[in-house]
């Protein structure tokens, strides 16, 4: 099966080979990816309609806004499917003890991590709050926010970050950051324009309809940043504990 | 000549594609040959990351920064000092407000599309990888194992069982029931141990 394998794997290797003859070379400024109107237009009008100086943002938050509020969405069902997977999948069933050391925290570990989260959870909030101006954004800031809890689950145990981050809170802020997008979808709705429009906020907002677009976009990011920091740390405790929540790795 | 232009091509100029390509079967081949199921889950993740470095390597541009506004072409450039919202509001207000970039500026940015992709797939893929890696743990609790070919034995084993009749079934465990009482009446206690 293994030498069988090779053949299809060896077949489409060449065929990508083949292929990547005909592709742009390494940093063509005439190649599809870099000179469509697509792209231009997105690097030369995202300051005009948005005002915002990243466009990695702006394309993420407000041009493809609906993209990025589903792939949120599917962020949240995985989470969800994982809980439902797992919960209460080892009732009954005699714990597993012959991976799991019983030790007390490292005294080192321990002190370390507490330096280090406080810093680590500010940053999070940084890269949330600064998606705009520089490198950033709901999905970063979360992540980070996310490994923080984790950080504290690895170094002490499960139950001390459940106790910090309960399972369930951690579900009310990831169904909270996907009603803060869908809301704010929703407010630019019912202002007349269309879902995600965020220029319609400028009859709530005290700005003009650019700045109205940045503000927006700040909150959705938020709104993305709740998600996935507690989805990030749902998956890792109930994978590391097989559901139990407790006595994890 | 054709076949070394060919080769000095692939590698010096298109390298970026070689390397792709070369995660990308170490990622497929994990996934069809390898029998244990977390080791074609880390080939999926290599394979994701093969698609990731293809996207990323395409949205190269020569001469180009990234796509973030310099302070030149940044609509906040000249009044980056204002704190308050207010301030900046009433500013852009009052002011023309930024234009559109010129062709010959639009060249000096990297395509952001590319790297808005990549951003959502990242995170989606862990999102993925998590859900897989929480069906593997179910799949161990259930039968004991996650090699593909004994659970492929134990899953057709629970299939003979299920799709034999229930006459059947209950002849067979009568006459296992009945074998065992016997064997035990012989033997004694030397049968107790299967």
């Amino acid at each position: 099966m293994k030498v069988l394998s090779i053949i299809p794997v060896l077949a489409i290797g060449g065929l990508l080979l083949w292929a990547a003859q005909d592709f742009p070379k390494w940093g063509d400024v005439k190649s599809p990816a870099s000179n469509s109107p697509v792209s231009s237009h997105f690097i030369g009008n995202t300051g005009v309609d948005t005002e915002v100086p990243n466009m990695v943002t702006a394309v993420l938050a407000d041009y493809r806004g609906f993209d990025t509020m589903f792939e949120t969405v599917v962020v949240f069902i995985a989470g969800m499917a994982v809980i439902a997977i797992l919960k209460g999948s080892t009732k009954g069933r005699p714990r597993r003890k012959d991976h799991e050391v019983e030790a007390e925290p490292d005294l080192i570990v321990t002190n370390t991590v507490r330096l280090i989260v406080p810093v680590l959870q500010i940053f999070a909030f940084y890269v949330l709050a600064h998606g705009h101006v520089s490198p950033g954004g709901g999905f970063q800031g979360g992540v980070v926010m996310g490994a923080s809890f984790i950080l504290i689950a690895l170094s002490w145990d499960l139950e001390k970050a459940i106790s910090r981050f309960p399972i369930e809170r951690c579900l009310t802020v990831a169904v909270l950051g996907i009603l803060i997008y869908g809301g704010i979808g929703l407010l630019s709705m019912l202002l007349g324009g269309e879902f995600l429009d965020y220029a319609e906020l400028e009859r709530v907002l005290p700005v003009s309809r650019e700045m109205a677009r940045y503000h927006a976009m700040l909150g959705v990011e938020i709104g993305v940043g709740f998600t996935v920091s507690a989805i990030m740390f749902a998956l890792y405790a109930n994978l590391a504990s097989e559901g139990r929540l407790k006595e994890g790795l | 000549m054709g076949e070394a232009s060919i080769a000095s091509e692939l590698f010096l100029e298109r390298l970026n594609y070689c390397i792709y390509v070369i995660l990308l079967l170490i990622g497929l081949w994990a996934m069809l040959a390898k029998r244990n199921l977390i080791k074609k889950l880390i080939g999926m993740s290599i394979f994701q990351t093969a698609i990731i470095l293809f996207y990323v390597s395409i949205a190269v541009k020569k001469e180009a920064t990234i796509p973030i506004y310099l302070p030149e072409h940044d609509p906040h450039g000249e009044h980056s000092h204002n704190s308050s919202d207010e301030n900046e509001s009433s500013h852009i207000g009052t002011a023309s407000g930024p234009v559109a970039l010129e062709a010959d500026a639009i060249t000096g940015y990297a395509n952001p599309l590319p790297h808005v992709l990549m951003l959502t797939a990242i995170v989606v893929g862990v999102a993925t990888l998590g859900l897989a890696l929480a069906l593997t743990q179910r799949i161990f609790q259930g039968y004991g194992t996650i090699e593909e070919d004994e659970l492929l034995d134990k899953l057709d084993r629970a299939d003979e069982r299920a799709s034999l009749s229930p006459l059947i079934l209950e002849e067979r465990n009568a006459r296992r029931r009945k074998k065992t009482t016997q064997s035990n009446g012989e033997k004694g206690r030397s049968k107790k141990k299967n």
